[in-house]
């Protein structure tokens, strides 16, 4: 029998390299014994995709983006989420594992995308790992953006109305812009089935595309490590680096064990709170969405939120702060780059951008801002010139920054939730600037934190 | 090792961050809107009563048409009851809970067509109570206004284009205004107290009754999967529960060896 099912494989192997693959991703992929905590977040995104992915083929089966109106004067689209939820026998199950299973991908992945920040993962030599990475959350938030206009409720409408209007702000081509993305001068039917193409085919393919190409690149060069040292520098006879540990079983298992406890708090949500206090299910998306009314506060969903309250803090008296910003970035540059061709560029480009700021009004300016805070994080791999990678050995300048970072992000997701009000908008305003002073200080503050010394080999608490 | 420093790091950070955003919340909401909470009960007496008021004196206006007939098996009803007691405008059991007045009918009569009250409970859920407790409070908030076209006007909802349809059950309310002056000097008027002028059929105490039957079916009816969902929760939780004890051990097991 044994010997059966080697004659078998042998034949596959002969023709797929099905061993190869399992060796060189699982059986032998040596990663480093120190994991903690926050190592369990990457597979747990990779169950979140499976579950989305799931869920997602049930749902289309039963959902039908139809924005015309039934007998009873209800959108086709909210009427047949309404069908799945009642009529469609394990529906409601589905239905609240895939709009839990959006808020659970975000939570898991800012903890990912965190762990990152902490150890240092995207320092060479992993800098595609991590811009596959931001890829895969800018796709996240599209694919998130698009299907939630696909209930049809207000907030869907909405919601979708005000993202799309601010591609209005590129000057010149920006209001014909957002009607070719609409498809109508208003969301509407078009709109819809649009989203609904993006939403289970165009963006999924991009994302799992990418999402193969981040666990590839991590195999070729190795996963890092809380203590952020290279397990590879010291290896045994067999080539085999002394402080690693076959992926499986050893993770495996304890990923298993994750991935259980990650499913209880989900289920824990599912089954006893699926609107999650109206965060993960807003109460006014249960109205079908109207063109003629609008809401009297339209909110997104807590995942966008910290970045649409930077797109609100941003308005006209915001901008000398952010020309400030500019200049002492760029006055910074220009004074200590070693390199004469980056003290060239870095002059001409803040010149280039502080006309810019005189000149274009601020709605431009939200947009960019807002775009431009998440792409911020592409550029970590080259502003974080700390001799150290991870948190354990940097100083306490470094650590004290990145917690008035965390600390000013919550606070601006916590404020795009609330109405506009002038408290909110001066707090929201200061915790731009800090969120981005991170972004543009780094390569100065990392480098003159205080560093503890690293140790050769990786340490067990 | 499961918890280590930086986990304590962004716990406090997380701590002081809910402390720093604490004084803007109290900020950003407008008008005060008090609503009575409501006493909702999921028994099968109290939704059946519901069941009744609310084909009698909603479905008229007001589709659900989500919602099927025979789903009220679920409250303990029969078949052949639903169709010799409920079943007014439909042909089949399994027909959904339409109406025959037509949206533009009523845009015209009413000023906006009546929303389809399926899921309304979820809808009007707020900043201010659950949506239940908000059809709880609208519900009896009604009171004479002659200057409306209906000759109703509601507190909870002012200039309501619905008139009050259970006044015959509850008997008509008046409203008492007194004129109060903010710090910014404008006078407007205040809703002092709601009178009852003419009595109904029903006590204050039995018309309330009613209404939370009738809030607890159209709670019950915005997510008739909600009991089920709670039920199969528990099972599933005791299951993962064993699952994370075994898997802990697995892991345990197999890391014995790692130093």
């Amino acid at each position: 029998m044994n010997k059966l099912a080697q004659q078998l494989m042998g034949w596959v192997d002969e023709r797929f390299p099905a061993t190869k693959m399992y060796k060189e991703h699982l059986s032998e992929y040596y990663a480093p014994k120190n994991f903690n905590f926050w190592y369990f977040f990457g597979s747990l995104a990779l169950l979140v995709l499976v579950i989305q992915i799931v869920t997602g083929i049930f749902l289309v089966m039963h959902y039908k983006p139809d924005a015309s109106l039934n007998a009873s004067g209800i959108p086709v689209a909210f009427a047949s989420v309404e069908y799945i939820m009642r009529d469609v026998p394990g529906g409601w199950i589905i239905r609240y594992m895939h709009s839990t299973g959006a808020s659970a991908f975000f939570i898991v992945v800012y903890l990912h995308m965190f762990r990152g920040l902490l150890y240092g993962s995207y320092r060479k030599p992993r800098e595609l790992i991590w811009l596959f990475g931001v890829g895969i959350f800018l796709c996240l938030m599209a694919e998130a953006f698009f299907g939630y206009l696909l209930p049809w409720g207000q907030m869907s409408g909405w919601g979708a109305q005000v993202i799309v209007n601010l591609f209005e702000a590129i000057p010149v081509i920006g209001k014909d812009l957002s009607i070719w993305i609409r498809g109508d001068f208003v969301v509407s039917d078009a709109t819809l089935n649009r989203f609904f193409s993006f939403h289970v085919i165009a963006i999924p393919l991009v994302l799992i595309g990418l999402v193969a190409a981040h666990i590839i690149a991590l195999h070729e060069v190795g996963s890092n490590n809380p203590d952020g040292v290279e397990i590879k520098k010291h290896k045994d006879a067999n080539g085999i680096p002394l402080d690693g540990i076959p992926f499986h079983p050893y993770y495996t298992v304890k990923d298993i064990f994750g991935c259980v406890i990650f499913l209880m708090v989900f289920s824990a949500i599912i089954f006893f709170m699926p609107e999650g206090g109206g965060y993960f299910l807003e109460y006014n998306n249960f109205v079908p969405y109207d063109q003629l009314q609008t809401p009297p506060h339209i909110a997104p969903v807590w995942y966008f939120t910290p970045y649409y309250s930077i797109l609100r803090a941003t308005t006209s008296d915001f901008l000398p702060w952010l020309m400030a910003l500019v200049a002492a970035t760029g006055g910074l540059t220009v004074l200590t780059a070693r390199n004469a061709l980056v003290r060239i560029i870095a002059a001409v480009l803040s010149i280039v951008v502080l006309i810019a700021l005189l000149t274009l009004e601020a709605k431009v300016w939200g947009v960019v801002m807002m775009g431009g805070s998440v792409m911020l994080f592409a550029l970590l791999p080259w502003l974080d010139q700390s001799p150290v990678k991870s948190i354990r050995y940097k100083g306490s300048l470094f650590k004290s920054i990145l917690a008035v970072w965390v600390v000013c992000f919550l606070i601006l997701g916590y404020l795009g939730v609330l109405p506009p009000s002038p408290t909110g908008k001066i707090v929201s305003q200061v915790c731009s600037i800090l969120y981005l002073a991170f972004f543009a200080f780094m390569p100065w503050f990392s480098r003159m934190d205080k560093t503890l010394p690293v140790p050769e080999r990786v340490t067990s608490e | 090792m499961m918890f280590p420093k930086t986990f304590r790091f962004v716990a406090s950070a997380l701590l002081s961050a809910v402390l720093a955003a604490v004084p803007v919340a109290a900020n950003a909401s407008g008008a005060e809107l008090r609503l009575d909470k409501a006493p909702l009960q999921f028994d099968n007496a109290s939704l059946q009563n519901g069941a009744k008021l609310f084909v009698n004196y909603c479905l008229n206006c007001h589709s659900a048409s989500y919602v099927r007939y025979n789903r009220l098996q679920q409250i303990g009803l029969t078949d052949p009851l639903i169709r010799d007691n409920l079943l007014f405008t439909a042909d089949k059991v399994g027909d959904l809970m339409k109406v025959a007045l037509r949206r533009e009918d009523a845009k015209q009569w009413f000023g906006a067509a009546p929303p389809d009250l399926s899921v309304i409970a979820r809808a009007r859920s707020g900043e201010f109570g659950t949506g239940a407790d908000w059809i709880y409070t609208y519900l009896r908030k009604f009171y004479r206004d002659d200057s409306r076209p209906t000759g109703w006007n509601n507190t909870v909802f002012p200039n309501v284009g619905m008139p009050n349809v259970l006044w015959t059950l509850q008997g008509q309310q008046v409203a008492h205004f007194v004129d109060k002056t903010d710090e910014h000097g404008v006078t407007a008027k205040h809703l002092e107290k709601l009178e009852l002028s003419q009595p109904g059929k029903l006590s204050k105490e039995e018309f309330d009754e009613d209404v939370a039957d009738l809030v607890s079916f159209i709670a019950w009816m915005g997510e008739p999967a909600q009991e089920m969902r709670q039920q199969i929760g528990l099972y599933v939780l005791a299951v993962l529960a064993v699952l994370a004890v075994l898997s802990y051990m697995l892991k345990r097991a197999f890391w014995k060896d790692v130093h």
